[in-house]
C-alpha cells in the first residue's frame, strides 16, 4: 500500500483527510504528525472558548479515537523537523521516521511576535493555539490588568474573551481604526463604541516600543512615552504562513509554500494545503479557503485528477458575541467605484456597498448582517446588479424565510422555533446537529437534518444559523457549483458540451465529460436528460430511466403510492360533455377524490400504478390529454372570462389564454411553468404571481414574467407591451424558449430572473427583434416534437410496458 | 434484516430476466407484501420489500442508480444488495435472495411464504 504522510494536525489537513477518505479509503496507509499534543480541533472555536461561552470538549473535531478506527498512525506532540527528500522520509523532533510516497505539508501559520525588548517575557503570549488559551486562562485566573495588542480580528476576540472572564482589557492598535482590514472607518468606529460601552479601552493610534519587566511582564510601554500596566500582554499582530520546514527542505517558498491548483508543491511528490500555501500570489488565514482546496487536494492524492483551486474570495464575521458584523470584498472602493451607504446611527446600523462596472465589489456590514450571505454570493458570483440597484441596500427582504418571521435576527430566536417548515426542523436540532457532528457546509446540515432539503424556502435562514454557530468556519458554498457530485462541471458548461459535441443522450454526456460515477445519481440524471432533449430536439433520446417517477408515468405520486391524474382543460374552459364524461370516469374508476385544483382544472386523486393506462385510456377517448401536472413542463395558462362576459373586460382573455396553451403545452421546461392570461388591470387570473403572465389593457397586452405564487412569493416584472394577441404568442414562445435553454434545470423563472436580471431577458426579447424570432422558432420546432400526448402513446403501447403491470410468483 | 439460510427458503419464479428493465424494477406481488425486483445498469438483480423505510414509499417507483435506488417520495437512498439507508439517514429494508437460472429469475421467500 501507498504511504501518505500528513505534517500538521490541524483543520486544513485533516479536512484534506476526510475528503481523500470519502473518495478512496483504501489508497493509503496514512500517518499525522501534528506539533500539538491534541487531536484535531476547530482553531476558530478558541475565543469563545477563551470567553467561555464553550469548553475545549466542545471544539474538539477528531478525538484519538477517531483515527484509531480508520487505522491512522497519529503522532501528536511531534514537531517534524526535517524532511528528507531523496530518501522521502519525515522526521520528528524525538527521531521518530516516517516513510512516504506522498507528502501533505498543513502546517499552518504562526503568529508575528513583535521584535520589541521584553518580547520574551513571562506573561507574553500569542493567540493561536490551545496552550495559548491555557496560559491565558491562568493569567484571568490571577485578574488584573491585560493588554491586547492589535486591534484586528483575532485582537479584538481575544480582548472580548479577556474582559468576559474578569480582565482588565486595553487594546493597544497601531492604526488610525480598528480591523483596518476588514472594514472602513465609520463601521470601525461604531464597533469602537460598542466595545468601549462593554468595558474595553482603546490606545490608538499607538506604536509598543518595549514591555517592560523583571522575568515577568509588568507594562506596554508606547513610542509616544506613555506606559500602561499590565499583567498579562497578548500579541495579535497577525500571523505567518508557517514554511520553514518546507524551506528547509528546498521546497520553492515565497509568502507561503507555492502551490499550484492542484495544491502540489515543486516537488509533485508533496502536496501543501492550508494557512502555509500561497497560490497564486495570496495566502489564505480563513477556514471556508481551507475547505475548498482540501477537496481539490484530495482529488488528486485520491487519483482522480480532474479538480481545480482557483482562488477563493472570503468574507469575515467577528466573533464577539453581541457584535453583529460581516465584511467581505473590497470595501473601501476607489477609482471607477461607487458607494452606497446606509447609516442609523440612533439603531447603531451601518451598510456599506461598493459597486464598480454594475457589480457588488465589496460590503460592509455593522449592527444587521442579515443579508451578508446574499451580498457575498452577489460579489463571487460578479451578478450585474443593475435592476436591483434600487433596493439593494435594504437587503434581500424576501430572504427565503417568507411568511416565517421575515427580519427576525436568527441569533434571538428561540432554540424550539421551526425553521424548515417542510420538515419540521426548529433551530435547536439544526444548531445540535451542527456541533455534534461537525458541520461546516449547507449541504451537510441538509443531509443530517434535512432543514431546506425540500422546498429550499429556508436556505437562508439555515445558512445563517450555520454561519452564526460555526463562525466564519462557515463554508459556503462554492462559486461555481458542480452540478452535482458526480463531475466538476456546472450546468453551463455540461449545456455547453451537449450542444458543441452533440451529445444526444445522457450515456453520451457522462462518456464524454468522464462522469465520476458509473450511472449518474438522481440530481444528475433528470437534468442530462432535460439539456440533451432542450438541446436536441427530434434527435435526442429521452430516457425513461433517468426520469423521476412522476414524469416517467405521467401522473403524480401520492403519499400512499397512489398516484393522480390531471387533464388539460384548455384554458380553463370546460363543457358539460367533457364533465360528464369526467364525472363517468371518476365514478367507473372509483376515484376517491375529486378536486378542483387551483390552476382550473380537475384533479383525480387515488389511482392506483396498475390502472393508470385505463383511466388515461377512458380519458383519451372522451377527447382528453395530459395535463402535464407531473412535470417539469408548461402546467396550466389560468384565465379570467374577459371581453366575452365581463362588463369590465379589455380583451379576450379566455380565448388568448387557450391559443397560449395549445401553441405551448407539451415543452418540457427547466422547473414548472405556470401562467394566465388577464383580461382588465383587475388582474381576476392572478397573472402577476406567474411564470408568465398577460394583463389585457383596452390598447393592448402588458406581459409580465418571473413571478411565484409558490414557497416565495414574488411578483412578477413588466417585460413589455404589445399590441395584438399574435405578438403575445409569439413573446411568451420566445420567453420560454430563452428559459429553456438558459435556465438551470430545477431553476423556477423567478430565481432565473434574479440571476441573469430582467435587462437581460429584455435585450434578447424585447429589443432584438431578430433574436427574439429565431427563439420563437427554435420553440416551434422543439414543439414540433414535444407535443404528442404521452397517455395517448402510453394507451397504443400497453402492453409493451412493463412498469404499469404488477407480477405474481409461480412456485 | 438480510437474507435468510438456504435451506428455509422457497424459490418463487418472478419473470423472465427480459421482463425487468435495467436501471429500473419490477413489483412481485407475495404474502409478505410487495417485493420490489431491481436490475442495475449492469444487470444485477436485487429483491426488497418495496417499502421505504422512512415512510413507506414505494421503492420500485425510484431511481436506480449504480447499486442504489432513491425512494421516490421523499429521495431517501438505499443500498440494493443490504437495504440499508444511505447515511446520515438511518433505516433499513427487508431484501430477498435473486438467482438467475436462465433466462429465470427466482426470488427466495422465507420458507411456506409466496
Amino acid at each position: 500500500m501507498r504511504r501518505l504522510v500528513l505534517v500538521g494536525n490541524g483543520m486544513a489537513g485533516m479536512r484534506t483527510l476526510e475528503e481523500l477518505l470519502k473518495l478512496a479509503p483504501e489508497a493509503y496507509a496514512i500517518t499525522v504528525f501534528g506539533a500539538e499534543p491534541h487531536g484535531n480541533y476547530n482553531r476558530i472555536l478558541l475565543s469563545p472558548v477563551l470567553a467561555g461561552e464553550k469548553t475545549l470538549e466542545e471544539i474538539i473535531l477528531h478525538p484519538r479515537t477517531w483515527y484509531e478506527e480508520r487505522g491512522i498512525t497519529l503522532h501528536a506532540g511531534k514537531r517534524v523537523v526535517t524532511i528528507d527528500r531523496a530518501r522521502r522520509v519525515v522526521r520528528a523532533e524525538d527521531g521518530t521516521e516516517a516513510p512516504y510516497d506522498r507528502l501533505l505539508l498543513a502546517t499552518g501559520s504562526r503568529p508575528v511576535v513583535l521584535p520589541v525588548p521584553g518580547h520574551d517575557l513571562e506573561g507574553v503570549v500569542t493567540f493561536r493555539d490551545i496552550a495559548d488559551v491555557e496560559r491565558m486562562l491562568e493569567a484571568c485566573a490571577r485578574g488584573g490588568r491585560a493588554v491586547v495588542i492589535g486591534g484586528g480580528l483575532l485582537g479584538l476576540e481575544a480582548a472580548h474573551g479577556l474582559h468576559r472572564r474578569g480582565m482588565n482589557v486595553t487594546v493597544v492598535h497601531l492604526m488610525e481604526h480598528l480591523m483596518e482590514r476588514q472594514l472602513d472607518a465609520p463601521a470601525a468606529a461604531l464597533l469602537r463604541r460598542t466595545l468601549e460601552e462593554r468595558g474595553l479601552r482603546f490606545v490608538m493610534p499607538a506604536r509598543t516600543e518595549a514591555l517592560l519587566g523583571s522575568g515577568r511582564v509588568e507594562a506596554v510601554r508606547l513610542a509616544d512615552g506613555r506606559e500602561l500596566e499590565a499583567d498579562l500582554v497578548v500579541m495579535a499582530v497577525g500571523i505567518r504562513p508557517e514554511t520553514e520546514l518546507a524551506r528547509a527542505a528546498g521546497l520553492h517558498c515565497e509568502r507561503g509554500i507555492v502551490v499550484d491548483d492542484t495544491l502540489q508543491t515543486y516537488d509533485p511528490r508533496i502536496y501543501a494545503v492550508g494557512e502555509c500555501v500561497q497560490h497564486r500570489g495570496r495566502t489564505y488565514g480563513l477556514v471556508a479557503p481551507l475547505f475548498e482546496q482540501a477537496k481539490v487536494c484530495a482529488n488528486h492524492l485520491a487519483g482522480l485528477g480532474w479538480a481545480r483551486y482557483t482562488g477563493s474570495q472570503t468574507a469575515t464575521q467577528l466573533k464577539v458575541s453581541g457584535v453583529e458584523l460581516f465584511s467581505a470584498g473590497d470595501f473601501q472602493g476607489g477609482e471607477g467605484c461607487e458607494a452606497i451607504v446606509f447609516q442609523d446611527p440612533g439603531r447603531g446600523v451601518y451598510k456599506k456597498l461598493v459597486l464598480r462596472d454594475d457589480r457588488l465589489v465589496g460590503a460592509v456590514l455593522y449592527g444587521e448582517t442579515l443579508d451578508g450571505s446574499w451580498y457575498f454570493d452577489l460579489i463571487r458570483d460578479g451578478t450585474p446588479v443593475g435592476d436591483l440597484r434600487e433596493h439593494l441596500i435594504f437587503g434581500q427582504t424576501h430572504l427565503g424565510d417568507a411568511g416565517r418571521g421575515g427580519g427576525d435576527r436568527v441569533a434571538a430566536l428561540p432554540d424550539e422555533a421551526e425553521i424548515c417548515g417542510c420538515n419540521g426542523v426548529c433551530k435547536g436540532a439544526i444548531v445540535r446537529a451542527i456541533t455534534e457532528h461537525k458541520l461546516f457546509t449547507l449541504e451537510e446540515v441538509r443531509a443530517h437534518t434535512k432543514a431546506s432539503a425540500s422546498c429550499g424556502s429556508c436556505t437562508g435562514l439555515v445558512e445563517q444559523i450555520l454561519a452564526h454557530t460555526v463562525g466564519e468556519g462557515y463554508a459556503p458554498s462554492p462559486k461555481e457549483k458542480p452540478l452535482c457530485p458526480c463531475t466538476e462541471y456546472t450546468h453551463e458548461q455540461v449545456r455547453q458540451a451537449i450542444r458543441e459535441a452533440r451529445l444526444t443522450s445522457v450515456r453520451a454526456v457522462m462518456d464524454y465529460l468522464e462522469w465520476g460515477s458509473p450511472d449518474g445519481c438522481p440530481t444528475c440524471r433528470p437534468a442530462l436528460n432535460y439539456y440533451v432533449l432542450a438541446a436536441w430536439p427530434g434527435e435526442a433520446e429521452d430516457d425513461p430511466r433517468s426520469r423521476l417517477v412522476n414524469e416517467r408515468l405521467h401522473a403524480n405520486i401520492q403519499k400512499d403510492g397512489t398516484y393522480s391524474v390531471v387533464p388539460r382543460i384548455w384554458g380553463g374552459v370546460t363543457t358539460p360533455r367533457e364533465l360528464r364524461a369526467l364525472a363517468e370516469v371518476a365514478e367507473r374508476f372509483q376515484i376517491p377524490t375529486v378536486k378542483i385544483t387551483g390552476g382550473q382544472r380537475i384533479d383525480l386523486l387515488g389511482v392506483p400504478r396498475e390502472r393508470l393506462p385505463d383511466v388515461w385510456a377512458a380519458l383519451h377517448e372522451a377527447g382528453f390529454v395530459s395535463g402535464h401536472a407531473y412535470g417539469k413542463a408548461v402546467r396550466t395558462v389560468k384565465t379570467c372570462v374577459g371581453s366575452e362576459w365581463c362588463r369590465f373586460g379589455t380583451q379576450d382573455s379566455t380565448g388568448l389564454g387557450i391559443r397560449m396553451e395549445r401553441l405551448c403545452w407539451g415543452a418540457w421546461t427547466p422547473a414548472k411553468v405556470k401562467m394566465a392570461v388577464s383580461g382588465c388591470p383587475r388582474n381576476c387570473a392572478e397573472a402577476t404571481i406567474k411564470d408568465l403572465g398577460v394583463v389585457c389593457v383596452d390598447s393592448g397586452y402588458e406581459i409580465h414574467v418571473g413571478g411565484n405564487g409558490g414557497v416565495k412569493v414574488r411578483a412578477t416584472e413588466l417585460l413589455c407591451k404589445v399590441a395584438t394577441e399574435e405578438e403575445v404568442l409569439e413573446y411568451t414562445a420566445a420567453f420560454l424558449q430563452l428559459y429553456r435553454e438558459e435556465g438551470r434545470y430545477g431553476e423556477r423563472t423567478a430565481p432565473w430572473i434574479e440571476r441573469v436580471g430582467l435587462s437581460y431577458v429584455k435585450a434578447r426579447i424585447v429589443e432584438d427583434a431578430e433574436g427574439r424570432r429565431a427563439l420563437y422558432q427554435r420553440f416551434l420546432e422543439a414543439q414540433r416534437h414535444a407535443q404528442r400526448d404521452p397517455w395517448a402513446e402510453r394507451v397504443r403501447e400497453r402492453q409493451r410496458r412493463p412498469e404499469f403491470q404488477t407480477l405474481r410468483a409461480t412456485a | 434484516m438480510s437474507a435468510q439460510p438456504e435451506r428455509s427458503l422457497r424459490w418463487v419464479e418472478a419473470c423472465l430476466l427480459g421482463d425487468v428493465p435495467r436501471q429500473g424494477a419490477r413489483v412481485l406481488e407475495t404474502s409478505l407484501g410487495p417485493v420490489a425486483l431491481f436490475r442495475t445498469a449492469d444487470d444485477e438483480l436485487y429483491a426488497l420489500l418495496d417499502r421505504c423505510p422512512h415512510r413507506g414509499g414505494p421503492l420500485s417507483q425510484g431511481l436506480v442508480y449504480g447499486r442504489r435506488v432513491a425512494c421516490p417520495l421523499h429521495g431517501w437512498s438505499i443500498e440494493l444488495a443490504d437495504g440499508q439507508a444511505v447515511p446520515p439517514d438511518e433505516g433499513c429494508v427487508r431484501t430477498f435472495p435473486v438467482r438467475v437460472e436462465g433466462d429465470r429469475v427466482l426470488v427466495g421467500l422465507p420458507g411456506g411464504e409466496g
